[in-house]
């Protein structure tokens, strides 16, 4: 069975005057932009520059010090139905994998028999079938990823988070990854996704929101972007001689 | 060391005779705290989920009272018991004082505590590890409780064990309650006790013996249950 999102649009995502403080440090500030429906999004910036608050906030983990985030035109305050994240370092519960996939689906109303129908339907789409009864503990990191990412799209989310997911991969789990992440874009869910992999926003990317020092520097589409840096840091970073 | 060839020589003997006193008294002592153990495990587990993940008024007051109450005074509950159970006490009528019953009452008291606070310990850590992956799965507070005692279930069993150390072990609390009557209320630890103050050592150190190896059998058991668990699911 088909995994396709029931399409009742959520986006644009838009995201207004948004600042996020700890303390007196700003992770964010006054960040303004807009996410339509175009294929991935890519938040891209060094270590430390706040891709990763930026996505909790987008996703309702965190909740802003100032500004509003807007899905379509609502505001939201947790995370809500329509959406999915996976981690960098995703927890996956101590059961089998297919188990926690169905328990997630039980944690989100999904009744008993299609549990048991998305879960099969998602392993083998991921192409991890072969992994569905074992526990989630004792796969590789490279598997539990990709089990992170099943389980996500068993929601079949509208919107998909997803925060560095390749960042403790090898390249080949790296390319599994992002078959499974332009499929997952290809059944019809928005992915917005965090990376510092130039390699992989140029893989992956249909447009790109740069991020530096916790100020949003450029908004492209991703094409533009890598041709034409509008910002003296995005060029440095694009050339590989930005840090964080 | 006489005396301990002795007792080791009575315990064995005992054993080997199948000694129906001391069947009686180990099944009941089995059967007092493994009851205990129970009630408190079922109240105490969820009890400690709810400290460790809801904020409320009073939360660190409580969290802290649990603590404290991890080293009860058996002596004290086993009187706070007695009082309660009584005749003229406000659960008098019932007549279970000197009955197996106000044994279990009063070991469940004594490890309730324990759970409690071990648990609330286990779950608050992992709760900062998951919170933010549950929330994002969709999940609610309360739907968070059981997902995390069931994953956090190999380190729950080793809470519970600790509980079930500190009961198998008291005799303060049982005594009081329960008044080491043969045949009805004597259990491992107040036989003990009982030989002891008659100066039987060898008979003394003989039950002591056999409670040992009751309790290292039964901790074995569950550990070794926990580590094959945790080598096919991680």
């Amino acid at each position: 069975m088909p995994i396709k999102p029931d399409y009742k649009m959520i986006l644009p995502l838009t995201v207004q005057n948004l600042s996020f403080r700890v303390g007196t440090t700003i992770i964010l500030n006054d960040i303004d932009f807009s996410l339509e429906h175009i294929g991935p999004s890519l938040i891209v910036g060094p270590n430390g520059a706040g891709k990763s608050v930026l996505l909790r906030l987008c996703h309702g983990l965190l909740r802003p010090t100032s500004g509003k985030i807007l899905w379509a035109t609502e505001e939201r305050s947790r995370a809500s139905f329509d959406q999915a994240m996976v981690f960098q370092r995703p927890i996956l519960l101590r059961r089998s994998a297919r188990a926690n996939i169905e328990h997630a689906l039980a944690l989100r109303g999904v009744p008993r028999p299609d549990r048991r129908i998305r879960s099969m339907s998602v392993l083998e789409q991921t192409g991890i079938m072969q992994i569905a009864t074992r526990s989630a503990r004792v796969l590789s990191i490279g598997e539990q990823q990709l089990l992170a990412l099943a389980r996500a799209w068993s929601f079949r989310p509208r919107v998909l988070f997803l925060d560095e997911p390749t960042a403790n991969l090898d390249p080949n789990y790296t390319r599994l990854v992002e078959e499974i992440i332009l499929k997952i874009n290809e059944s019809g869910t928005k992915i917005i996704m965090t990376s510092h992999d130039m390699g992989q926003v140029q893989r992956l990317a249909k447009e790109v929101v740069f991020i530096y020092d916790g100020c949003l520097k450029e908004h492209q589409l991703a094409g533009d972007f890598f041709s034409n840096p509008k910002t003296e840091a995005a060029q440095y970073f694009i050339n590989g001689k930005l840090v964080g | 060391m006489n005396d301990l060839g002795l007792s080791f020589q009575v315990a064995l003997d005992l054993i080997l005779n199948m000694d129906k006193d001391l069947i009686q008294i180990v099944s009941l002592s089995l059967r007092v705290t493994l009851t205990a153990v129970l009630f408190a495990t079922i109240v105490g587990i969820p009890l400690g989920a709810i400290i460790a993940i809801y904020k409320f008024p009073g939360r660190v007051v409580l969290i802290t009272l649990f603590n404290a109450l991890m080293g009860l005074p058996p002596v004290v509950v086993g009187l706070a018991v007695y009082l309660l159970l009584s005749r003229a006490g406000p659960l008098g009528e019932y007549g279970i004082l000197y009955t197996p019953t106000a044994m279990i009452i009063a070991q469940s008291v004594l490890v309730l505590p324990i759970i409690v606070a071990l648990t609330r310990q286990t779950i608050e850590e992992m709760y900062i590890e998951y919170r933010e992956q549950l929330q994002s799965l969709g999940a609610r507070k309360f739907q968070m409780i059981p997902t995390l005692i069931w994953d956090g279930r190999f380190n729950l069993v080793t809470n519970v064990l600790a509980g079930f150390g500190r009961a198998s072990a008291e005799v303060g609390a049982v005594i009081i309650v329960g008044g080491n009557i043969n045949h009805t209320t004597r259990v491992m630890t107040t036989a003990i006790a009982l030989e002891t103050s008659k100066g039987q050592l060898a008979m003394a150190l003989g039950l002591g013996i056999i409670l040992l190896t009751v309790v290292i059998l039964i901790n074995a058991l569950v550990l070794w249950f926990r580590f094959l668990a945790l080598r096919v699911q991680g």
